[in-house]
């Protein structure tokens, strides 16, 4: 059912609700087909999804006013209404904003975190040198990174942007041995050492399930 | 920023033509157009702080310009400022050499758990353009470094650079060491990085927030100014 979605619509569009169910999720565009296989999984046919372009991660000072508006655009429309995000990059400032709005949004600093396990995440919080891809990065790397950066027309600037990296971690939420040959690549071509970290879901299986019981 | 002028010979223009060509190769980036007007400048007699002053930092003002006002991206002010650290290398000897003047002195570092030094590998070739000695102590800085780096060069200002949210909130720690060890007043505290703004710059007890590096120029320019000013004053 996620496999008619196109990786580039979820980063530049984002993903309508269907108006069903009495729970919206309001979720970043690069989580959807991980909800989505949640949802399906566990038959949590009450949940509604509507995704932001998952490319306002590259403008992070854009989230709060998106969901906030979201929101707003949403609330008289369901029962519940919940943030499928994590700080990612706010400076505490979605917290504030879903505080505010009294929407619960998931905890941590960003997907990364929440897929690997928050407490997982933080046994290595020293791995500074690490850049970090998601299922969904890795598929759409080029839009978030190299278009972004130059990288297309100006390759000599790799080094500007990753020479202080050391290895590439792929924090793999499928066993797709293709998207692994892909993150692979990635690594490769950034001088990076490369390192696939199964995570499955993490945390966000136990957040969405916990929502998801609540309004059952 | 020109694309007609492939068939230029740089040493054929006469020192204003050149000085505006060079400031339009420096916004493309052109590194070896950079460092051949440097050297024919210099040949002609110009004093290594001019040629620094006029087509380099001039060129860079405007593309600093431009970047703040969405005209240039993050791609093209890397590719500017590689054409003007080029230049710069050849300048810096000289520079020495001929005693040019000097603002102030700055340690700047990335903050502690942060490796990303674009912003400030970005101004400390802004500020070393404008007369400051920059000594920058690179990327994932403990306290330590950075009060051992301030005492060892004698500097006037400090500047911390985080590019994270999550490593940003260690510049407090810097300050409120500073504040502990009584030595916050004897430097001028400057941050910046995409994540902070005005509010928090305020909130840790920096003196200023910089939102880029031509900010961060004008913002140390004034508060050396100020210091200066403070002890004529006294």
């Amino acid at each position: 059912m996620t496999d008619h979605i196109a990786d580039t619509t979820l980063t530049e569009t984002g993903l309508s609700a269907e108006g069903a169910g009495p729970v919206l999720l309001i979720a970043c565009g690069a989580l959807a087909r991980e909800i989505i296989a949640l949802r399906e999984a566990n038959g949590w046919d009450h949940l509604d999804l509507t995704c932001l372009p998952a490319i306002l991660h590259n403008h992070p000072e854009r989230i709060v006013s998106a969901v906030h508006e979201a929101v707003l655009r949403n609330r008289d429309k369901y029962e519940t209404i919940h943030v499928v995000y994590a700080d990612c990059g706010t400076g505490g400032e979605l917290e504030r904003a879903c505080a505010e709005l009294g929407v619960e949004m998931v905890r941590g600093p960003h997907c990364y975190a929440f897929f690997e396990g928050l407490d997982a995440f933080a046994d290595h919080e020293d791995e500074i040198d690490a850049f970090y891809l998601t299922d969904f990065l890795t598929r759409q790397f080029d839009a978030f990174v190299t278009r972004p950066l130059g990288l297309d027309r100006h390759p000599e600037l790799r080094d500007v942007y990753f020479g202080n990296y050391r290895k590439l971690v792929f924090l793999a939420q499928t066993n797709d041995p293709a998207l692994d040959l892909r993150a692979q690549g990635i690594a490769q071509h950034l001088g990076l050492i490369y390192e696939r970290r199964p995570t499955g879901y993490g945390d966000l299986a136990q957040t969405l399930s916990r929502w998801a019981g609540e309004e059952r | 920023m020109s694309d007609e002028n492939d068939d230029l010979i740089l040493s054929e223009l006469d020192d204003e033509e050149l000085v505006a060509q060079m400031m339009d190769d420096l916004y493309d980036g052109l590194k070896d157009e950079i460092a051949e007007g440097v050297n024919i400048l210099l040949g002609r007699g110009w004093a290594p702080y001019r040629v620094l002053t006029e087509p380099l930092v001039g060129g860079m003002t405007i593309v600093g310009r431009d970047f703040r006002d969405g005209i240039l991206f993050v791609p093209e002010v890397l590719l500017a400022a590689g054409a003007m650290k080029g230049g710069m290398s050849i300048l810096k000897p000289l520079l020495a050499e001929t005693g040019a003047p000097t603002i102030g002195r700055m340690v700047i570092g990335t903050v502690k758990g942060d490796i990303h030094d674009i912003g400030q590998n970005l101004v400390t070739m802004m500020m070393e353009g404008a007369g400051f000695e920059v000594k920058n102590i690179g990327i994932n800085n403990p306290v330590e470094s950075y009060l051992e780096a301030c005492e060892e060069f004698n500097a006037d200002i400090l500047g911390m650079s985080a590019l994270l949210t999550t490593t940003m909130p260690y510049m407090k720690v810097v300050i409120d060491t500073m504040k502990e060890k009584g030595i916050r007043e004897d430097y001028i505290v400057l941050v910046g990085g995409a994540p902070l703004n005005e509010e928090f710059g305020r909130a840790i007890g920096a003196d200023a927030y910089c939102r880029d590096a031509a900010v961060a120029v004008e913002t140390a320019k004034d508060f050396i100014a100020r210091k200066h000013n403070s002890r004529v004053a006294g």
